[in-house]
């Protein structure tokens, strides 16, 4: 499988930007319009030609409370006294109008993320879609969510969000929200605001109530004082799984309900008897789908011992054959790095690799003069103590180990702090359903990788975080009742479902 | 003539074992009135980590059993605490002051609450847990299970159904456990570790320390082997310590944390799947 095969030249087929109204500036969306912050503007750029898209406001703490104090009108005048049958009736019109807008929020998300457009427009919104319309069902049903008779909403939640899956993201968080009857202060990252304002003007259209939504843009300073801000009952964050320690660390002891979405370093086990085909697909899919910007990559391939030269050489050929390049070109595979900050990562944890002794391979494909690019990059020969193997890399960078035993691929598997996600690949259903038991995370992809849906729950074990978004669990995360408030997370009261009778009595 | 009696002597439960603290350390245990009842092993730092170990190294088994088996090993719990109601009544009499009425009633709500958290070994994933209808060819379940190894400040009044209240239910999923005993009143945890000795419960499933909570819960908190802090009982530490001092340290390492209750914690489900992790699984679906 290493002779070089021969392709085509694919001609540029690059997605119009004529489709996008952009405007030069934006403002903070609060409390349904968009208003100056008072923190220092940024502007943020194309990481694929390091061009200026539009100039972008910073809140600072005077913004945050005003965005806090319109979400919490809104919250006790409006949001709370609506039907949730009303409630799904905004929320099934968000998910339509994406739909409506759905080729445009594509390009202005590869324009400003500089993920594949591919992706944007095969990926990231129609599941940005399908995230809203799930949840608007629930507005009307949260009876059923387990959470206990009469689930109540929180509040106020205050959601900070990454820059890999900008608007999914986004939806990931408001759209539970707002079906359990909270309202929002969500803050995008700052490398990657611009498809979030152009929610608030999809917002705007839906003729949301003014407050439901609040958007503020800035960097983790914004971030900080918002999670922290007093008047705030819910605090949602996806991110670094140090960010995500400082959170957890400033919310002990305030009564915020807090779910975490952090780092991972997943392995992707292949047993000899793997579907092999799909199998090179899925490690492809599973490192490089989205420059391996995501939490849930599977940044470490665990190939039993056997099978090993195998898969890698068919790996390489296979990443000799992606393109990478212009993000919004739809024959391109592999686009832009999202930072410079994060190509510095990515270029310091790959030169350690290769100076701990692994050996590196990089894709012999073309780096556009501008923007931020990093070739796919797979390290063989990788010990479980190096940092490759153990850090979480964010990137387009594959760490290769091998495994002799099912014990030894499961040890393997959990030696890490992380707990996000993991793959197994075999066609024995029994060896699959038996490691996937043991393997400690919140989500295993078999025969298969980086599957999501609005119905199925995300999220991770230990350093991972905790909660989960998505499914009937994500809606949890939003809601309370008088059974959890007995567990010390509101005001204590009596559990409603029966319990021994002598215990009533000595609990008195 | 009276016949002299033989006191026992307590100590701490880890492994399944009776050790002394390595500390050498014991504090005196009265009554209400002043009048002493025995030394009481005060465990140390060391005897903490002993404690994990010992948990880290039960979770396989404990998790790995079926729900059906854990839950007739925790009601074999409640047959044995049945057989020596007399002895426990006698216990918290003696070191809480109660009456006999109200003691039986506390003994008798802690066998209940065992045989309550039993039932529920084989039927939580069922309540926690669903399948999931994703819009594509994929099996698709999630199931919830244990976290691993909690972390548990037992409720400082109550020394017997307050630490049945907060161990069953970290038990039901199969986490293993170290509690801090009530602090002013352990004797009767170390009486139930004799029970759980001779019950069925696998050595290390369930680790009981004596001494001082305010001392030894820093250390159990940013342990990275523990994975979650049951703070019931830490509402009113002493000295300076806070129990929100206690979750700043388990943010450290992510723990999940469960802040103090007022009083003793009502039997629920919630204190099971609080424990617990959901696991989502997709397998491609395919007529091969």
């Amino acid at each position: 499988m290493t002779e070089t095969i021969r392709f085509l030249d694919y001609a540029p087929a690059p997605e119009s930007t004529a489709i996008l109204t952009l405007r030069e500036s934006y403002g903070l969306f609060i409390d349904g319009e968009f208003s100056d912050g008072h923190g220092e503007s940024f502007s943020t750029i194309s990481p694929a030609t390091e061009k200026k898209i539009a100039q972008i406001s910073t809140a600072d703490a005077s913004d945050v409370d005003r965005a806090v104090a319109a979400a919490r009108r809104a919250y006790s005048r409006t949001w709370s006294k609506l039907s949730g049958a009303d409630r799904g009736k905004y929320l099934f019109r968000i998910a339509r109008l994406v739909q409506e807008r759905a080729r445009e929020l594509a390009v202005a998300e590869s324009l400003d993320n500089g993920k594949p457009i591919r992706e944007s427009r095969d990926v990231d919104v129609p599941l940005v879609a399908a995230w809203f319309f799930y949840y608007a069902g629930w507005a009307d049903k949260l009876d059923y969510a387990g959470v206990g008779p009469n689930p109540r909403s929180l509040g106020v939640a205050a959601q900070v969000i990454p820059w890999n899956f900008p608007l999914l993201m986004l939806a990931w968080k408001i759209a539970p929200a707002l079906a359990a009857g909270n309202t929002v202060v969500i803050k995008p990252a700052e490398t990657t605001p611009l498809t979030a304002l152009i929610f608030a003007e999809i917002l705007q259209q839906a003729d949301l109530p003014a407050g439901v939504v609040n958007i503020i843009t800035g960097a983790g300073d914004t971030g900080s004082l918002l999670v922290n801000h007093p008047d705030v009952n819910k605090v949602a964050f996806t991110g670094s799984t140090a960010v995500g320690r400082s959170i957890a660390r400033s919310t002990a002891g305030s009564g915020k309900k807090l779910t975490l979405e952090l780092g991972g370093k997943a392995a992707n086990i292949v047993f000899d008897d793997a579907p092999m085909d799909q199998a090179i697909e899925g490690i492809v899919n599973g490192i490089f789908f989205n420059q391996g910007h995501v939490c849930c990559a599977g940044s470490r391939l665990l190939v039993q011992e056997n099978v090993k030269d195998e898969v890698v050489d068919r790996l390489k050929a296979r990443l000799s054959t992606l393109r990478l390049g212009d993000p919004l070109d739809k024959n391109t595979d592999i686009g832009a790095i999202n930072s410079r900050a994060q190509l510095d990562r990515i270029r310091e944890l790959s030169d350690i690799g290769e100076q701990e002794g692994a050996e590196r391979w990089t894709a012999d494909c073309e780096i556009p003069k501008t923007g931020f690019w990093f070739a796919p990059t797979i390290f063989t020969n990788v010990s479980t103590s190096h940092r490759i193997a153990r850090e979480e890399v964010f990137g387009p960078v594959l760490s290769v180990l091998s495994f002799r035993t099912p014990a030894e691929a499961i040890a393997k598997a959990n030696n890490t702090p992380y707990g996000l996600s993991a793959g197994i690949w075999s066609s024995n259903g029994s060896r699959v359903l038996g490691v996937a038991d043991k393997l400690r995370a919140g989500v295993i992809w078999a025969n298969t990788f980086n599957q999501f849906d609005p119905a199925s729950p995300f999220g991770g074990y230990k350093e991972s975080g905790y909660g989960r978004e998505g499914g009937r669990h994500g809606l949890a995360a939003y809601l309370t009742s008088a059974a959890r408030e007995s567990l010390g997370q509101v005001a204590p009261s009596s559990a409603p479902i029966e319990t021994p009778a002598a215990t009533k009595k000595a609990t008195k | 003539m009276t016949r002299l009696a033989v006191p026992k002597t307590y100590k701490l439960y880890i492994g399944g074992k009776f050790p002394r603290s390595e500390s050498g350390r014991v504090y005196e245990i009265t009554n209400a009135t002043g009048e002493f009842l025995a030394n009481a092993a005060k465990a140390s730092r060391k005897d903490a980590r002993d404690a994990v170990v010992a948990a880290r190294a039960a979770t396989g088994g404990w998790a790995g059993a079926t729900g059906y088996n854990r839950g007739q090993v925790l009601y074999r719990i409640a047959e044995l605490l049945e057989g020596r109601r007399a002895q426990f009544v006698a216990e918290l009499r003696a070191s809480e002051s109660l009456s006999e009425s109200a003691a039986q009633l506390q003994v008798d709500a802690a066998i209940d609450i065992w045989v309550w958290y039993a039932g529920w070994a084989d039927k939580y994933v069922q309540v926690a847990g669903n399948g999931n209808p994703v819009s594509g060819p994929y099996f698709n379940i999630s199931t919830p299970e244990a976290t691993g190894v909690v972390a548990i400040i037992a409720p400082q009044e109550s020394s017997l159904l307050g630490l049945v209240s907060v161990i069953a239910p970290a038990l039901v999923s199969g986490n293993t456990v170290v509690v801090v005993a009530s602090e002013r009143a352990p004797l009767a945890a170390i009486s139930l570790s004799e029970v759980l000795a001779t019950s069925d419960v696998p050595g290390g499933v369930i680790n009981v320390l004596t001494g001082s909570a305010a001392e030894i819960a820093p250390w159990l908190a940013s342990h990275a082997d523990v994975n979650a802090l049951d703070l019931a009982g830490a509402g009113d530490l002493d000295g300076d310590l806070s129990w929100v001092d206690l979750q700043i340290a388990a943010a450290e390492t992510l723990k999940r944390v469960l802040p103090p209750e007022n009083g003793i914690p009502a039997p629920s489900v919630e204190r099971i799947t609080f424990f617990t992790e959901t696991k989502t699984v997709w397998h491609t679906k395919g007529i091969i």
